[in-house]
């Protein structure tokens, strides 16, 4: 073990070695050299990535360089702005004084350099380390169809060693080459990018559609490819809807399982669900800011911050709901209506407290770092947000699902479920179990909340937008029916989702909602009634 | 039936209409200032009370006296406000912003014609029908397909929210040719009267009174009839009725929409005194705060939702001014407390203590009499 640490010391040491010198050292060099010694260190520089090149190089520019001779050394500073300045070779600080200042002399570059700057700071971001930055250099490069950038980019393809960036890089030539090749050429190209699935190359191929004549190999290739682009389009699209409608179906069921829980068992219509779904998001917030007080913004902690927030928003919830429960709800059980109407007055209480504690806008919620960017499969791109909370969703109804089945307490839930008055007879402390029932439905909506602040905004308003669909979920999985409120709730995301694209989200909307009442026709009970022979009157 | 009941019950109508009365009297007629003066801002002010008033009403013959909790009772009183709003759209004519025959949004969105379904609207009496059976059809059809499949109890509530939440959304979008969320406003004419003009102002207060009126005798009549004893029939034990033989579907439907078209009657009244209509009316909060309006009144009983409703409002009005940020906790706590401690409201309050008065001095008299 500890021989290959070392061995990983070598390794990592070897490439320090190697390189000689660093960006700002040949840059530095570049600006105190004479002019015709310049071109050997721009060919130097040529062969480095690091963004820093171009911010110095918009510094010289706008003449924030000079050159100061201290000790007999000569020295290029940058100045930053608010008296900072910096030493270009190493990046350090340099206390400046009025003296050095006025005996410095201000540079800047030559026109002729200006020109040969231009070339390198275009190709920049393909030498740049992080990979991403290299995609997108190629990818702009490419569109930009410019002769000029095509041997760059033919030069880089050779010693890239990302195969994803080679993609990039292939696929830049071939759109570089739509404008700049021979016919035979862009025929080759046409078919490569379509082959590449090229989203990019569209539009450069249909317009050479256009322009070519009929009938002619061109046109047939131009077409042929931009069918098999568009196909892939829409398939992405699709993949797409249907992604985004199991993460907003994930959502849904996390709010809806607390909803289910508590109409099913207790016949209590709770409105204020969607305001504890709020206080989720708020623990969050409030979680972040500590960690932000703590640690800082930048830190590794900061990084847990969500991770600690799920239970504490789960927890603070679920004690804000036993306190309702027991000052409010219990004497409301069977009088659903009276319920309804009550726990929307509680629901206006609370969003005017959010208001008036955290202030009517919106509060920013940031994504840990390990929860930004996205997997991406051929152009189709899931963010981790959503998958974390498509996980989540996973999670809560595992857990759900063992406390139901698994423990004494789901035991008792079901049977005051089932039966209330028998359950009560045979021993059950029923008002007991109602409480933590109750507890547990607000802090799975807690729990909901925090997992929307990652995928949406945080506001005294947030719960609204999800109870009516909640609502909807629990009507057509059955009360009370937690495999009927999972299946609803994707099912609704889902179907939400798909015609969204088709319809926009408002006529998506609304035909959901159509569906749902022409659902009620043929199941007025929802997916899984419950089969009773008593009457509810 | 008895009529010593009958007669009490009309005299307390035409002292409550008397009473109506005064406010556009003592405008037209009363002191510029003082206790009894009543500016034309107060009396569209009052004539609004009384549109929300019949909305009450309108709720309570569902929910007071059919057991159906409806929440989409706002979105009938929109639905007849904007039948209303569009006739007034149409009698700004050529005054507008633009010049142009084309409302104010159609212009700045870019119409060149009017709508087709706008333009029957360039006809009051049209509009008048409109305001009524624009919200019946949509009650007809929602109502059928909802009671068809026997949804009831919480159920129909939340398939009414959602309703409502489908439709507010609908109108919210600018290319539903109903001026998005902006809606409709700067009227000038009703029936070619100047709309802010004081006698206009008077009218449409006296129109309200009349219908607020019309409203209660239909309920008071409706609730006395055999239809409206099966209808409470139906709020008591839905099962029992239709094991009796009667289709409660068709019962419960036919109170659904006589309820919404009442709400589309008050919406039409509503626009002309407010001045303008905007989707933030048929939000799915506006359906839930005329149910506060009846259960602080009192539920199922004929004044009580008329009291309620003038009775909240003023309340808001004082609160919205005096503690902007409070009053929706205000709102909540009432709600909550007449919930848990006065499922009666206001009146249920009364009788109560009148039930208390009265066996008090039973009480009294017996120790009189056994002394």
């Amino acid at each position: 073990m500890r021989l290959n640490i070392f061995a990983l010391f070598l390794l990592i040491g070897i490439p320090l070695c190697a390189v000689e010198r660093s960006a700002r050292e040949v840059f530095s060099d570049l600006i105190l050299a004479e002019s015709s010694e310049q071109a050997v260190f721009l060919e130097e520089l040529s062969d480095y990535g690091d963004p820093v090149i171009s911010e110095i190089y918009a510094a010289w520019r706008a003449g924030g360089v000079v050159k100061i001779e201290l000790d007999g050394i000569v020295d290029a500073l940058q100045f930053d702005g608010a008296s900072k300045w910096t030493r270009i070779s190493d990046g350090s600080e340099f206390e400046m004084t009025e003296a050095l200042e006025s005996a410095s002399k201000k540079l800047r570059p030559s026109r002729k350099l200006r020109k040969s700057m231009k070339g390198l700071l275009d190709t920049l971001g393909l030498k740049a380390p992080d990979y991403n930055v290299r995609i997108d250099s190629a990818i702009k490069l490419g569109r930009s169809q410019k002769a000029e950038y095509f041997q760059p980019l033919k030069d880089r393809l050779e010693v890239e060693s990302n195969e994803k960036v080679q993609a990039a890089l292939q696929e830049a030539l071939c759109i570089s080459l739509l404008k700049n090749g021979t016919e035979t050429e862009i025929i080759d190209s046409v078919q490569t990018l379509a082959e590449m699935n090229s989203i990019p190359a569209l539009g450069f191929i249909e317009k050479i559609l256009e322009s070519s004549d009929a009938g002619s190999n061109l046109e047939v290739a131009c077409m042929s490819s931009i069918q098999k682009i568009e196909t892939h389009i829409k398939r992405i699209e699709f993949y797409g809807s249907f992604f985004r409608g199991f993460s907003t179906g994930s959502v849904l069921l996390i709010v809806s399982f607390g909803l289910a829980i508590t109409f099913g068992l207790m016949g209590v219509i709770n409105m204020a669900h969607g305001e504890f779904v709020a206080i989720g998001g708020y623990v969050t917030f409030m979680v972040q800011r500590t960690f932000v007080d703590i640690w800082g913004a930048g830190s590794v902690a900061f990084d847990w911050y969500f991770i600690v927030a799920l239970p504490v928003s789960f927890c603070v919830a679920a004690l804000l709901g036993l306190l309702l429960e027991k000052s409010v709800i219990r004497f409301l059980y069977r009088r659903p209506l009276e319920s309804l109407l009550c726990t929307w007055g509680i629901s206006m209480i609370m969003q005017q407290a959010f208001r008036l504690i955290f202030g009517a806008a919106n509060v920013q919620v940031n994504n840990p770092n390990w929860l930004m960017g996205n997997l991406s499969f051929g152009g189709f791109n899931m963010s981790f947000t959503r998958l974390f909370v498509l996980f989540l969703a996973l999670v809560v109804v595992l857990l759900t699902w063992l406390l139901l089945r698994k423990t004494n307490l789901g035991l008792h839930i079901r049977a005051v479920m089932q039966n209330r008055d028998m359950a009560s007879s045979l021993g059950i402390p029923v008002a007991r179990v109602n409480s933590l029932t109750f507890a547990l439905g607000c802090g799975l909506a807690a729990l909901g909340g925090a997992a929307l602040s990652q995928i949406g905004n945080v506001g005294p308003l947030m719960g609204q937008a999800y109870i009516v669909d909640s609502f909807m979920v629990v009507v057509i999985g059955s009360v009370g029916n937690l495999v009927g409120a999972g299946i609803s709730a994707m099912g609704i995301g889902l179907v939400d989702q798909l015609l969204q694209p088709s319809l926009g989200p408002v006529m998506g909307k609304i035909t959901v909602f159509v569906i749902i009442i022409l659902f009620l026709q043929w199941r007025p009970g929802g997916l899984f009634p419950t089969r009773s022979r008593s009457l509810e009157d | 039936m008895q009529p010593s009941t009958n007669k009490k019950e009309f005299s307390i109508l035409g002292i409550i209409i008397a009473l109506m009365m005064l406010v556009p009297v003592l405008n037209a007629v009363g002191p510029d200032s003082g206790l009894f003066a009543v500016s034309s801002f107060q009396v569209s002010l009052y004539g609004k009370y009384l549109t929300y008033a019949v909305l009450a009403m309108s709720l309570n013959l569902l929910w007071g006296y059919t057991g159906l909790l409806c929440l989409c009772q706002s979105l009938f009183f929109a639905l007849g406000a904007y039948a209303m709003g569009m006739y007034l759209m149409l009698m700004i004519g050529e005054r507008g912003a633009y010049q142009s025959v084309l409302p104010d949004f159609m212009v700045f969105l870019g119409y060149q014609d009017l709508p087709i379904h706008w333009k029957p609207f360039y006809s009051f009496w049209f509009t008048t029908g409109a305001v009524l059976w624009v919200p019946g059809l949509l009650a007809l059809i929602f109502g059928f397909l909802a009671f068809r499949s026997r949804i009831k109890g919480v159920y129909f509530s939340i398939l009414t929210q959602a309703l409502t939440y489908a439709a507010a959304l609908m109108f919210f979008r600018n290319d539903f040719t109903f001026g998005g969320n902006n809606g409709f406003t700067d009227f000038k004419d009703i029936l070619g009267c100047n709309i802010n003009s004081e006698g206009t102002i008077r009218g449409l207060f006296i129109a309200t009174v009349g219908l607020l009126v019309i409203t209660y005798l239909s309920t008071s009549f409706l609730l006395k009839s055999k239809f409206g004893k099966i209808q409470q029939a139906i709020r008591d034990s839905e099962n029992r009725v239709r094991f009796s033989g009667y289709s409660t579907t068709s019962f419960k439907l036919m109170v659904f929409v006589f309820s919404a078209m009442l709400a589309g009657a008050a919406g039409a009244l509503y626009v002309p005194q407010v001045g303008g209509v905007n989707p933030s009316l048929m939000e799915a909060a506006k359906s839930l705060e005329v149910v506060v309006w009846v259960a602080v009144g009192g539920r199922a009983t004929l004044w009580g939702p008329v009291i309620g409703a003038v009775l909240v409002n003023f309340l808001k009005s004082y609160t919205t001014q005096a503690f902007p940020d409070y009053w929706l906790i205000i709102m909540g706590a009432l709600f909550v407390v007449v919930v848990l401690f006065f499922p009666d409201g206001v009146v249920g309050l009364y009788y109560k203590a009148q039930t208390a008065i009265k066996s008090m001095r039973s009480k009294q008299m017996k120790e009189a009499e056994n002394v």
